[in-house]
């Protein structure tokens, strides 16, 4: 087999673009949207010099769908399975961000048992999207595959928790306003807290392999950096505004549900590099770990939905609210304006993964293509939340 | 915080001329908003971000509302004579309220540990010259959001350091988050068996052709 | 030092190959479809409807549409009748002359189940639905939507028995009204002609054919 190389004479080259010089200044790349270590239909236009990137453009929309225009058009229970949608690995805490909200516009009361099984399904979320992001990034940095599914092994234990609870390992649709849609018995909530009490043995494992591991080291320190007033700025949340060092979860701020009852710290990082990002993520699932133990061990019997709420013909009163929760990938918040009708008049996503691209070109320039993927990855992006 | 009022008498005094009113919510969440005057925005968000007792400095969303025309009937009982008789008679007002495009951003203070502060602006023009400052030079949080609102409403943030659209491809022309969109009848070529959609997109497409059966013959016997 | 970090995860890797050998609990995968996994109790999948013994005349729906108009992706699709029949309480309802659920649009969301008063659509468990078709083989009509009760109770055992004793509850309930009733209207000779449907929990006495005369329901209703 002889491969032939056709070169194109000068004359036959097509005419040079301002986006595409070929002279030796910058080359310009599209990343994606179909490159694997983009998590998803998501598109970069890199301009690069050597392999160095020198200016760094997202683009997104490949996975629109006007979710936002689909919930004004549809009822207020009916845009519930619509959240599980948006990020689909936590669909849990998009539904608790949405009750929420909804709770806050209506002025409903949720019963005691149903604000412990959402702290449990909260939490249980933010473990498996925590070990699945782990994975993901190991994956991104070139440890193809084995890490991914030791994550995967124990994230599919916490999807068959939910699957028995909700019907489905995903797409939950589990919480309703004033509640949750069924009551989890004691056999399940034996099963959570036997997976609570393992969970600790795979994050030593975890952690012993990457954390002390050069390679993790020689890629993720000092890349990426972010320092903490352009985080506040550009208004990052989550575990990569808490890598910066700057103290805000919004389980501390505005102690939504019943989180002040539990006692669990809040992990901050100090140099705001992808290291630190990857390590924010491995010490809040100790947290978690930390919240679910307590959470399991104070749960009550009780009612878990509100018997006031109206499930057929819901309709709050005319006003607006705005509800936040600490959603694993950062605040994830939902506005609503009410005007009285069965569909709300305007239903916004505050989408933490897509406000926390703000800063993907300053954190990638001067970096090497290689790097742009691991700072991606860090970031924990998911394309149904970031285009909706 | 401090109350709403407050913030807003200050944010006068440190704004020279700024105009702003507070927009009373009336349901349960009492999330009340100020509404600032398109001139002197910048110049309120930049105190409301720098003031040392406020320090909004974590703008959380920014979003548009598109608010049509709405008449708002408001029936009162007033009493009037009718014939010498004292009589409570059901008055009905209609308010009609012009429409406006609206940009919503709620700040939080990461220092203080405070907020939410709800923020309007608004612009009665709906057509192409839809222009509010942008508050990404003082919050660079909004810098995708308002490309959003750029995209879906339409509304040109000036000042914005890279106005274009985020989410719709660019040779999309209009503004589908709009409450007066329509969306072109074929948008959507799915023929579902019970969906209005097939009825719109047989408008447009010209059914299969029929084929005359050469396509079932695939191999030739040897 | 260099390569500490290959000899770990070569370490994990090999505890995790071994180990599988001798502990179960490492092996995580089974060998589909020969193996299965079972379904936990409140699996959902796609929506079914419900009758009591006899598919045509034993179907709980009324056509009342109320899961038409909740359902989020708008996959429902019914007609009411023209004319009424008696329902497992003897009461005439209308029942679907059309009942069709486009599951290639479905999205398993479950509010059908919800929202539904009369306990006629429950969620199915059959996951394995791969059809060689996009459109029609994907929109199952009301011949493939009815189960049986029975089947019903064989893939949700728990549910099922609480939705009968509230059924039959509710029956009891409506019997006792009549029986009231009956007794109100006794001094007036009315033909009621007793009712076999009334008298237990759905399931376990038939409904069709014995198509009660329409006046035996005025005293019912309510």
């Amino acid at each position: 087999m002889t491969a032939t190389i056709q070169t194109l004479e000068p004359a036959e080259r097509p005419p040079t673009t301002m986006s595409s010089r070929l002279d030796g200044e910058l080359l310009e790349v599209s990343m994606g949207p179909q490159h694997p270590s983009t998590h998803g239909v998501f598109r970069m236009n890199v301009a690069l010099e050597g392999e160095i990137v020198r200016k760094l453009k997202p683009v997104f929309g490949y996975l629109h769908r006007n979710h936002e225009k689909i919930g004004e058009n549809a009822t207020y229970l009916s845009s519930m399975p619509y959240t599980d949608r948006l990020d689909y690995f936590c669909s849990m805490t998009n539904n608790w961000a949405y009750a929420l909200s909804v709770e806050k516009l209506a002025g409903i009361e949720v019963p005691e048992r149903a604000e412990y099984l959402r702290v449990i399904l909260a939490e249980l979320t933010r473990l498996q999207n925590h070990a699945s992001l782990l994975g993901f990034l190991l994956s991104d940095m070139g440890a193809w595959g084995t890490p991914l599914m030791y994550a995967f092994r124990e994230r599919e234990n916490i999807l068959d928790l939910f699957e028995s609870l909700s019907g489905s390992r995903m797409m939950c649709d589990y919480m309703r306003f004033g509640g949750c849609r069924v009551d989890a018995d004691d056999a399940w909530l034996g099963r959570a807290k036997k997976i609570v009490d393992l969970f600790p043995k795979f994050l030593d494992e975890f952690e012993e392999l990457i954390l002390q591991n050069e390679i993790v080291i020689a890629r993720t320190q000092n890349v990426g950096k972010l320092s903490p007033e352009l985080a506040i700025n550009a208004g990052i949340t989550g575990p990569m505004l808490r890598a910066c060092g700057v103290n805000y979860d919004v389980r501390k701020v505005d102690g939504y549900g019943i989180y002040p009852r539990f006692k669990f710290r809040i992990p901050l990082g100090d140099h705001g590099d992808t290291y630190d990002r990857l390590m924010m993520r491995a010490l809040e699932m100790h947290e978690s770990v930390e919240i679910l133990k307590q959470a399991l061990a104070q749960i009550q019997p009780g009612p878990v939905v509100n018997p006031k709420v109206k499930l057929r013909a819901f309709r709050p009163p005319v006003g607006e609210a705005y509800g936040r929760i600490e959603g694993p990938k950062g605040e994830l918040g939902f506005y609503l304006i009410s005007d009285g009708g069965p569909n709300p008049y305007r239903y916004r996503v505050r989408p933490p993964s897509f406000i926390n691209l703000t800063v993907l070109e300053d954190l990638c320039l001067g970096h090497t293509v290689a790097d742009v993927m691991v700072i991606l990855g860090s970031v924990d992006i998911v394309m149904g939340e970031v285009d909706r | 915080m401090e109350s709403l009022e407050q913030i807003k008498n200050r944010a006068e005094l440190a704004a020279r001329g700024a105009k702003i009113d507070i927009v009373v919510n009336p349901g349960p969440a009492q999330q009340s908003s100020l509404l600032i005057d398109n001139e002197h925005a910048a110049a309120v968000a930049q105190f409301l971000r720098n003031h040392p007792a406020l320090t909004f400095d974590y703008c959380s969303n920014a979003t548009g509302v598109d608010w049509l025309d709405r008449v708002i009937k408001k029936t009162t009982k007033v009493k009037t004579v009718v014939d010498g008789v004292e009589k409570e008679v059901d008055q009905t007002i209609e308010e009609k309220i012009p429409g406006y495009l609206e940009a919503v951003y709620h700040l939080y203070s990461m220092k203080h540990k405070h907020g939410p502060l709800i923020i309007r602006m608004r612009t009665a023009n709906r057509t192409d010259g839809a222009r509010l400052p942008s508050l990404t030079p003082i919050w660079r949080s909004a810098e995708l959001q308002e490309r959003e609102i750029f995209d879906l409403y339409g509304i040109h943030f000036e000042g914005h350091p890279d106005l274009r659209r985020i989410l719709m491809w660019d040779e999309f022309v209009d503004h589908p988050m709009r409450k007066d969109y329509r969306e072109p009848d074929d948008y959507e070529w799915e023929p579902t068996p019970h969906d209005d959609v097939l009825e719109k997109a047989k408008q447009h497409y010209t059914p299969r052709p029929q084929l005359d059966g050469a396509e079932n013959v695939t191999a030739q016997p040897q | 030092m260099i390569g500490t970090g290959i000899l770990k995860g070569m370490a994990v890797t090999a505890r995790n190959f071994v180990g599988s050998y001798f502990e179960k609990e490492r092996l995580i995968t089974v060998q589909y479809p020969e193996e299965r996994i079972p379904l936990p109790e409140n699996y959902r999948n796609f929506p079914i409807l419900i009758y009591d013994n006899d598919p045509e005349a034993g179907l709980r729906c009324v056509a009342c549409k109320i899961c038409e108009k909740e359902c989020p992706p708008q996959c429902i699709y019914i007609t009411k009748s023209d004319d009424k029949k008696p329902d497992y309480m003897g009461k005439p309802q209308f029942y679907p002359k059309v009942f069709d659920i486009d599951i290639s649009v479905c999205m398993s969301c479950q509010i059908c189940v919800e929202v539904c008063p009369f306990e006629a659509i429950k969620m199915d468990k059959d996951f394995e639905l791969s059809k060689r078709e996009r459109f029609d083989a994907l929109l199952l009509r009301k011949e493939e939507l009815s189960k049986s009760n029975e089947y019903y109770h064989r893939i949700h055992p728990v549910e099922a028995a609480a939705v009968d004793t509230n059924l039959a509850e509710a029956a009891a309930a409506a019997q006792a009204k009549k029986k009231a009733a009956a007794a109100a209207a006794a001094a007036k000779p009315t033909p009621v002609t007793p009712n076999p449907t009334t008298t237990s929990a759905p399931g376990s006495t038939s409904v069709p054919g014995a198509t009660p005369p329409e006046s035996s329901s005025s005293p019912t209703k309510s």
